[in-house]
């Protein structure tokens, strides 16, 4: 077995009376694709949430390369090597393509804060090539100078992956990455998440489209009602009687 | 935009050189306009100051502040205040006020950006009404109420007694080194400090630090989980566009050495907005030209009355010529706010990105007209060789 890259132990998060998650116990290993999946309601939104800093956690520990990340606020878990892709995509949308692929870059190199104005943009062409390398991978450069709000919807989701690869993280969250996508984008998605091997990134994708989980995944998670009720390899997952109980309601796969 | 990022060094010093000429001769160019005697040159220039800094805040992080004119009163009070104790001299006036509005700005940054948006807003208004008021009321021994804080011959002014420099039998006046600073000496040293911050402006806009503050305007959440803490850069931001106003309310004492609480009344911090607005907020230029269109209609219209108007109609029938100036004396005068207000509403709802945009659109008018031409001269050239 190799490193634990996550370990997620014994979290529960309550919303006043709704109990949303409960005793999660989740170790992800380094390199990994892991899937969290489960029907609409069954706390994989929260779980994600919870492990990048934005919902604190009731009760449990996140631990991230036994780094304790509870408590911790968002963007020290980016600086920590946590990336996270959005249901709706979050990027800028008045920058170029070009200028949201440089942010995060910069974030990378200055930290959480820097104020130097010695430099121009101009003189940074390192970093200018490193974004447009990214854009170049994800089949995006073309339209490097335009505004990002112009794109498509899934060109925003392509560019808000490069925005977070640019950072070359250790883990990276992706939340339902194809929501929404024809199948035909749905397939360029996966063959460009399959071709991404950067070494040593694992990833964590929450999805509905079960085509997804089961071209990607190495291992999967399966939540139901804020518990995990079954964990392993597709295979294992695939034919385990309480998951086809619970979730896929006798669906044939 | 994203060519503005990426001027060239040479093309930035080619820029400012450029910028520096326009602005070092404006006596000259603006003389057909009527405005180029001293008063309004400064003004020019001090509001100039406002808006640049203004523009940093607003412009690229999005933060609407109501409440710029108390760094402009602060700046002017601490000028004075300058003059009254240390020295007539205008470089500790002018890093005196600049430094009491960036501790000011602090304060204010510290508790306003808190929040954002329209409470952001609120909540520096209700700072500038407070420091406003108390101006008037509590803080009279500082700030000398309604009376507003002026110089006497009484005054201590420790450095000049130190280097022996006595003070006359009227009133002394703000230098530099022995260089008065009023009429066009104050113009230009108005100028230089001008283009000094300009080009600092120029520096936050050309680097990363503007980039990043930008994309905290576009979307913060983004910010926040690529790693960067936003309130360092908001603060930064607030106290820099703060220390601008500051400096900005100084320059007004330096070139007439009194401060009066009006200077901070909201209408002031209403004022820097329309500026930036009209100019074209987020834009180097836009908020100078915007600031120097405001100064200038605000001398020009409001110095109109009714006779030049009756006066300049005076080829219509009598009766006709009356009518015309009574409604066009709505405009002008006292009324010249009413102009504005339209001016404003037409450059909001047509032009949303302010005269800039206004600007590029003619320009890309000019360029595209050119580029048909001269494609319509080759095709035709084509034509001819084809015969």
């Amino acid at each position: 077995m190799s490193k634990v890259v996550l370990d997620v132990s014994d979290v529960d998060k309550k919303f006043g009376g709704l109990r949303a998650l409960s005793d999660i116990n989740l170790q992800i290993e380094e390199g990994t694709v892991n899937a969290i999946i489960g029907p609409n309601g069954a706390g994989k939104s929260t779980l994600l949430n919870v492990i990048v800093g934005r919902l604190p956690p009731s009760r449990g520990h996140v631990k991230f390369n036994g780094q304790e990340l509870t408590g911790k606020r968002p963007y020290e878990i980016n600086q920590m090597g946590v990336a996270r892709v959005f249901q709706t995509p979050e990027i800028f949308p008045d920058l170029t393509l070009l200028q949201n692929a440089m942010v995060p870059a910069l974030a990378k190199r200055d930290g959480q804060f820097n104020m130097s104005i010695l430099k121009s943009l101009y003189h940074e062409a390192e970093l200018r090539e490193d974004a447009e390398q990214m854009l170049k991978d994800l089949g995006l450069i073309e339209h490097k100078d335009q505004l990002a709000k112009s794109m498509s919807r899934g060109d925003k989701r392509r560019l808000e992956l490069a925005m977070c690869l640019v950072q070359h993280p250790k883990l990276v969250l992706l939340d339902e990455p194809t929501a929404g996508m024809s199948r035909h984008d749905t397939n360029r998605t996966i063959d460009l998440l399959k071709s991404i091997k950067e070494q040593g990134m694992t990833k964590v994708i929450i999805e509905h489209d079960m085509h997804v989980v089961f071209s990607l995944a190495d291992r999967i998670s399966v939540l139901a009602q804020g518990a995990i009720i079954a964990q392993g390899t597709p295979e294992e997952v695939r034919n385990d009687p309480k998951v086809k109980e619970a979730y896929l309601g006798g669906e044939q796969l | 935009m994203i060519n503005a990022n990426l001027a060239s060094p040479r093309q930035d010093l080619i820029y400012m050189l450029v910028f520096s000429a326009v602005i070092l001769t404006m006596p000259l160019w603006l003389q057909p306009f009527g405005a180029a005697y001293p008063g309004l040159l400064q003004k020019f220039m001090i509001f100039g100051i406002l808006a640049i800094g203004y523009n940093l805040l607003f412009g690229l992080t999005g933060y609407l502040s109501f409440g710029h004119a108390a760094f402009l009163g602060i700046g002017s009070y601490a000028a004075v205040w300058s003059f009254k104790l240390l020295s007539m001299n205008v470089i500790p006036a002018i890093i005196f006020g600049t430094v009491m509005s960036g501790l000011f700005a602090v304060v204010v940054g510290y508790v306003c950006l808190r929040r954002a948006g329209i409470y952001f807003a609120i909540l520096t208004l209700a700072f500038a009404q407070m420091a406003y008021n108390l101006a008037y009321s509590v803080l009279t021994p500082i700030t000398n109420g309604e009376t507003g804080l002026q110089l006497s011959q009484q005054d201590p002014r420790i450095l000049d007694r130190m280097f022996g420099i006595e003070a006359t039998s009227s009133l002394p006046f703000p230098n530099l080194f022995g260089i008065t600073s009023a009429g066009f000496y104050g113009f230009y040293i108005c100028a230089a400090v001008m283009i000094i911050v300009f080009f600092i402006a120029l520096r936050i806009f050309r680097s990363s630090f503007g980039l990043k503050l930008r994309a905290i305007k576009s979307n913060q959440t983004r910010m926040s989980y690529t790693g960067y803490n936003t309130r360092p850069f908001l603060m930064t931001t607030f106290v820099i566009s703060g220390m601008y106003a500051g400096l900005a309310g100084s320059l007004m004492a330096v070139t007439d050495p009194l401060a009066g609480a009006e200077r901070m009344q909201w209408t002031a911090s209403g004022e820097v907005v329309l500026m930036t607005i009209l100019g074209g907020a987020g834009t180097l230029i836009g908020p100078l030209l915007g600031a120097g269109i405001i100064k200038y209609f605000e001398n020009i219209f409001s110095a109109f009355n009714e006779n030049m108007l009756m006066d300049a109609f005076s080829f219509l029938p009598d009766w006709m010529a009356e009518g015309v100036a009574a409604f066009l004396g709505l405009f002008v005068g006292d009324g010249w706010h009413l102009t504005l207000g339209l001016v404003f509403m037409l450059i909001v709802i047509f032009l949303p990105g302010g005269m800039m945009e206004g600007l590029q659109r003619i320009w890309k008018l000019i360029r595209h007209g050119r580029h048909k031409r001269d494609h319509q001269s080759k095709s035709q050239q084509a034509s001819a060789e084809e015969a």
